[in-house]
């Protein structure tokens, strides 16, 4: 057990400069996640145009992993359409079970590979993209 | 009290974790159980596995007596008198929700009060307010002082005439405090409240004496005190007992059944409905003899000792945050480091072999309390020493050192 392999410097970036971090004024869609085991929790907020995200911020508390990963969502999600944002979230699950997937959108998520080897750790990973799924799912109701 | 031959009876001890030599500083959460514990559920289902009270044949007394006798067991360490007021449980929650249920929700009314302290475990916490909203009675909260503790005035201001259940934990899972039990009992008592205690905290660290804190109802689990998971008690006054509806109605706890209505037995048969945790009983039977063998004053010296040398080490490392009083505690420290999650805190620490927990600690009410969303807990027991708390004081450096440098 590595423990560069999970704190790898592009997510210590994203945690200690954490993108999109904040909150949005405008209409927009609101998704308040909790992670129960851990206390961590997370406020997505999703600007949405014609099916498409075409802002996103986040707030929230949580560790490192969880944090830098809602970082690089919202970084990722940008301008994506509900289909490509749902297949980010999917490839993001199988990321976390340790398949290799590329994301060409945002190469920074690949570094989280690592959460893998860290079963304790990948709910901590993927709180921002269920949120993500749960707002765009939301939407298409 | 020799760490090492206690150790030495502690199978899982003795093994590697990332490379480490295993420091397990988790106890508060479930300790590690002795060969004495491990072989005695192992001999009772080779040699004497059976169903209780009911078999004519010879492995039925033989789990009947092994079963009863567990009762027994309990019932002393506890100084609880007699042993039909132990109901065993699966555990400290099913115990608390049992009087929530049975008892409250029997008793409570509009207007009525039940009074608990925002330092609750959550098990001690939604039963509360679930019989609360149930019975439209009012829950109230003993306020806390500035270190965590209870003010015997404010416990006077919050409890009334109309109060009818008191449940305050024994011991604080976070803050290692020990409340003044007896205190608060009395005056629940002098209001006409019933009193119950959450024992999870204290039940595997020190003397309990049941007759002698007056308490109406105390719960505890058997898994961290040595005992196997699955198993507790729930210990009640023998004329309150009486007075309950059971809380799972079908076998072993009937007297007579018809068509339309059904009578129930005697206590404590009434509130076991089912086959019960034999084996569990069994289980926690022997980790009472192997607690009582070492001695529960030995056992609460060993771990004072071990909470004041943690504190002190600890509290020398800069940037971290130690939660809870200094004198009067537990065997456990929880903690926060300046700008490192205890998450992350907690993964580093593993990575050198040792568990801590962290997180809320089913404390969501005392983490919004003391300002904070998660934090750190060691928490230690008989068979920690003090060479433990110094790898976990250099782990501590080191994670502070490797996320200084990690962001910069």
């Amino acid at each position: 057990m590595q423990l560069d392999d999970l704190y790898r410097r592009v997510i210590m970036d994203h945690y200690k400069n954490p993108r999109n971090r904040g909150t949005m004024n405008e209409e927009s869609v609101t998704i308040n996640l909790n992670n129960p085991t851990c206390g961590d929790r997370i406020s997505l907020q999703l600007q949405v145009v014609d099916g498409k995200v075409t802002d996103a911020k986040f707030s929230g508390e949580g560790c490192s992993i969880s944090m830098s990963s809602a970082s690089m969502m919202t970084e990722a999600v940008k301008g994506r359409t509900f289909d490509e944002a749902l297949s980010m979230a999917d490839r993001f699950s199988s990321l976390m079970k340790g398949e290799p997937v590329e994301f060409e959108e945002l190469e920074d998520i690949e570094a989280l590979s690592g959460v893998n080897k860290f079963p304790a750790r990948i709910k901590c990973a993927t709180l921002a993209w269920n949120a993500l799924r749960k707002g765009i799912e939301h939407q298409q109701d | 009290m020799n760490i090492n031959a206690i150790r030495e009876q502690f199978p899982i001890l003795h093994q590697e974790i990332n490379g480490h030599p295993l420091v397990y500083l988790d106890s508060a959460a479930s300790s590690q159980k002795p060969r004495s514990v491990i072989d005695a559920v192992k001999r009772y289902y080779e040699l004497d596995n059976s169903n209780v009270h009911r078999g004519v044949h010879t492995l039925g007394s033989r789990a009947t007596d092994a079963y009863e006798g567990a009762r027994e067991k309990v019932a002393k360490l506890l100084n609880a008198g007699a042993p039909e007021q132990i109901i065993f449980t699966r555990g400290t929650t099913t115990a608390l929700n049992l009087v929530a249920t049975s008892y409250a929700r029997s008793v409570c009314k509009e207007g009525d009060e039940i009074v608990i302290t925002p330092m609750e475990h959550h098990s001690n916490l939604i039963p509360w307010q679930q019989a609360a909203k149930a019975t439209g009675a009012t829950l109230k909260y003993i306020p806390l002082q500035p270190d965590g503790t209870i003010s015997i005035g404010d416990v006077e201001n919050t409890i009334t005439p109309n109060t009818k259940v008191v449940s305050v934990t024994y011991v604080s899972n976070v803050l290692g405090v020990i409340n003044p039990i007896k205190d608060i009992t009395q005056i629940a008592h002098r209001n006409g409240a019933v009193m119950v205690v959450d024992g999870a905290q204290s039940t595997p660290h020190m003397k309990v004496d049941l007759q002698d804190l007056d308490v109406d109802f105390y719960a505890f689990s058997g898994h961290k005190m040595c005992g196997p998971t699955g198993i507790g008690a729930l210990f009640g006054k023998k004329a309150l007992l009486n007075k309950m509806e059971p809380f799972e109605y079908g076998g072993e706890m009937i007297d007579f059944v018809d068509l339309y209505e059904s009578t129930w037995k005697e206590i404590p048969y009434r509130f076991e409905g089912g086959t019960p945790i034999i084996a569990g009983a069994v289980g926690l039977g022997a980790a009472i003899d192997f607690l009582n063998e070492i001695g529960f004053d030995e056992i609460d010296k060993h771990e004072r000792l071990l909470a004041s040398y943690a504190y002190e080490k600890l509290s020398a490392l800069e940037g971290i945050t130690l939660y809870g009083p200094e004198q009067n505690r537990v065997g456990l420290v929880t903690f926060n480091l300046e700008d490192v999650h205890p998450h992350d805190v907690a993964t580093v620490l593993d990575s050198k072999g040792i568990a801590i927990r962290a997180g809320h600690h089913c404390c969501q009410p005392l983490m919004r309390w003391l300002n904070v969303s998660a934090t750190a807990r060691a928490s230690f027991y008989l068979y920690n020493s003090e060479e433990d708390i110094d790898r976990l004081a250099d782990a501590l450096l080191q994670t502070k050192e490797f996320f200084g440098h990690a962001i910069g």
